[in-house]
């Protein structure tokens, strides 16, 4: 990986350094070269984005925030949350940086912002505290993690996902007001679809996927 | 040749069983021999790369590692799902590129007593071995019922084309080669321009707005294009545009009616197999109508379910929107 700081000015002041962490950060914990430190504000990404009407930056944004050191502003953000990783910013970016990868990174540390610890494996929703005050729960798409939440809630459970219950739990949860809407589409998914709304077996290996997944979570912290 | 390793995915055993079993269906006649990974793991879709990177990647691993294990001379790996391939083909990429990346994988994987050498796999989606590996000419042997006069609108979604790590799509924003393909099957292909936008992904849980938005760009536009059926090749993709496309038209107040196919559906009725048997009839959208243009009967979906009746006493529910912008629907 790039060393950051090392194209940044040498005669790094105290604003400066702030930056140079936010960029390194992204930068380690997004796998591979991101090259995030290369973005040369051409807009291609924002252009290009089909959920850009549904986010309050545009991708091009966000990466001038994240030279600019906008740790806050950028966790806060609902950008990453409304990325469906279609990749048509990431293949247009004439710096080759791996746009929708990043999104995914800065989606990992919006959440770590919101909480102390990371329950493993918890049903959600998860009532998480905060570690620093100026993240606002309430700003980022809670719809969005929750969802990620309850789909790998059951892939820890079970080692499979399931998506009737997957749909189920999450509309429940977040719009109950669509339920009605979503009666005919549940009941087609058992009739026309013959799907089970039974969860997935269990696969055998659960207890060997448990370990894995647990060290894992240690690696990502250390 | 020795069999394929299969990576069938969670939806193939659920909302996506006609893909599984046209899959089975077209890929005998092929000659392509599939042999599913024993005790696979889902990949985590695009939900476990959200919440954490590290496990998401751990948990991808576990899929390639028990691949390695059981691989037997045939090092490719089959994904037919769109999110699942990319995944795996992610998961490979990175730990390849990447040493110390790779080196933090195995080091989760061997808390399970397993590893994985990255680059040892090669990592396919099932339309890129029969288009490069199979070759159409050994498709058309198999054409017994050419889908002339059939309008087909090839649709590929997002992953499949992008970001292409392995370089095996003609390109990454409008490839050819579901195109070649339903040719090759004697349909009427249409220059579909919005083939590989995207379908809405996980939207429709999160933003169904949003997601709606998107199911309607697609869908307004093969039927501005007069399309018979829209053909996909991933299970996301065909559950958004048939499964949502009545809610999206209740939404925009519209009423479209395009029939979502997986690929292998439409090569096997041209293989002359039987529409029964190539999960026909489990699509929200009835395909019957646009298949008996080739002369075949296909099953219909069961009828609706009536919606509970509004007078019975049930749970108290919060009161409908009633009102839909159609603001936006002007000028589309
Ligand atoms: S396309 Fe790439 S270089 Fe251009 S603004 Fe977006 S991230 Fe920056
Ligand atoms: S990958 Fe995400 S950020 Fe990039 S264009 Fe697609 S939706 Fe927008």
């Amino acid at each position: 990986m790039t060393d950051v700081v090392s194209v940044l000015d040498p005669h790094t002041s105290h604003t400066k350094r702030e930056d140079s962490i936010l960029l390194r950060e992204v930068s380690l914990r997004t796998p591979g070269e991101s090259h995030v430190d290369m973005c040369i504000q051409c807009g291609t990404c924002g252009g290009s984005c089909p959920s850009g009407s549904a986010m309050d930056h545009t991708p091009r944004a966000i990466f001038a925030m994240l030279r600019a050191g906008m740790r806050d502003d950028v966790l806060n953000s609902n950008t990453p949350w409304m990325c469906v990783s279609c990749y048509f910013c990431t293949v247009r970016c004439p710096q080759n940086i791996h746009i929708t990868d990043v999104m995914y990174t800065l989606k990992n540390m919006s959440l770590e912002a919101r909480k102390p610890t990371m329950p493993v494996a918890s049903p959600p929703p998860t009532a998480w505290g905060l570690k620093n005050s100026s993240i606002d729960p309430k700003k980022y798409n809670p719809t969005a993690a929750d969802f990620s939440k309850t789909f790998i809630w059951m892939v820890e459970n079970f080692g499979r996902s399931f998506e009737i219950g997957l749909a189920g739990v999450h509309n429940v949860r977040h719009f109950i007001t669509r339920l009605p809407n979503m009666t005919p589409m549940a009941i087609g998914m058992l009739t026309k679809k013959g799907m089970s709304p039974l969860p997935p077996k269990r696969i055998k290996g659960m207890d060997q996927l448990g370990k894995i997944l647990q060290r894992a979570k240690e690696l990502e912290s250390s | 040749m020795s069999d394929y390793i299969f990576y069938p995915g969670c939806s193939m055993e659920s909302s996506a069983k006609a893909y599984y079993e046209s899959v089975m269906a077209v890929c005998k006649p092929l000659g392509i021999g599939l042999k599913e990974i024993e005790d696979w793991n889902c990949c985590g879709a695009t939900e476990y790369l959200s919440l954490d990177i590290t496990p998401a990647y751990a948990l991808i691993a576990r899929n390639l590692a028990l691949a390695e294990e059981q691989a037997n001379g045939n090092k490719t790996i089959i994904a037919p799902c769109s999110a699942c391939y990319l995944n795996l083909a992610k998961a490979d990429h990175y730990m390849h590129d990447d040493k110390a990346f790779g080196n933090k994988i195995n080091e989760a994987l061997a808390a399970g007593g397993m590893h994985y050498t990255p680059g040892k796999l090669a990592v396919r989606h099932l339309l890129d071995v029969i288009i490069n590996e199979v070759g159409l000419d050994k498709v058309k042997e198999n054409v017994v019922k050419p889908l002339a006069g059939l309008r087909i609108a090839p649709y590929l979604g997002c992953m499949l084309p992008r970001p292409d790590y392995g370089k095996r799509y003609s390109d990454t924003e409008h490839p050819d080669e579901l195109d070649r393909l339903l040719s090759a099957l004697g349909a009427e292909v249409i220059d579909f321009p919005l083939k590989t936008h995207c379908c809405g992904g996980h939207m429709t849980q999160i933003g169904p707005d949003t997601a709606f938005e998107m199911i309607h760009r697609l869908i307004s536009s093969a039927d501005a294009l007069n399309t018979d059926v829209i053909v996909t090749v991933c299970p996301m993709c065909q559950m958004n545009l048939d499964a949502f496309q009545g809610q999206m038209n209740n939404h925009f107040k519209t009423n479209f009616k395009i029939p979502v196919l997986f690929f292998t559906q439409l090569m096997g009725i041209a293989f002359g197999e039987k529409a029964e048997s190539l999960g026909f009839g489990s699509e929200f959208v009835s395909a019957a109508e646009a298949i008996s243009r080739v002369r075949v009967q296909a099953p219909k979906p069961a009828e609706d379910a009536p919606v509970a009746k509004k007078k019975t006493p049930g749970l108290p529910m919060p009161p409908l929107r009633t009102k839909t912008d159609h603001t936006q629907e002007a000028g589309r």
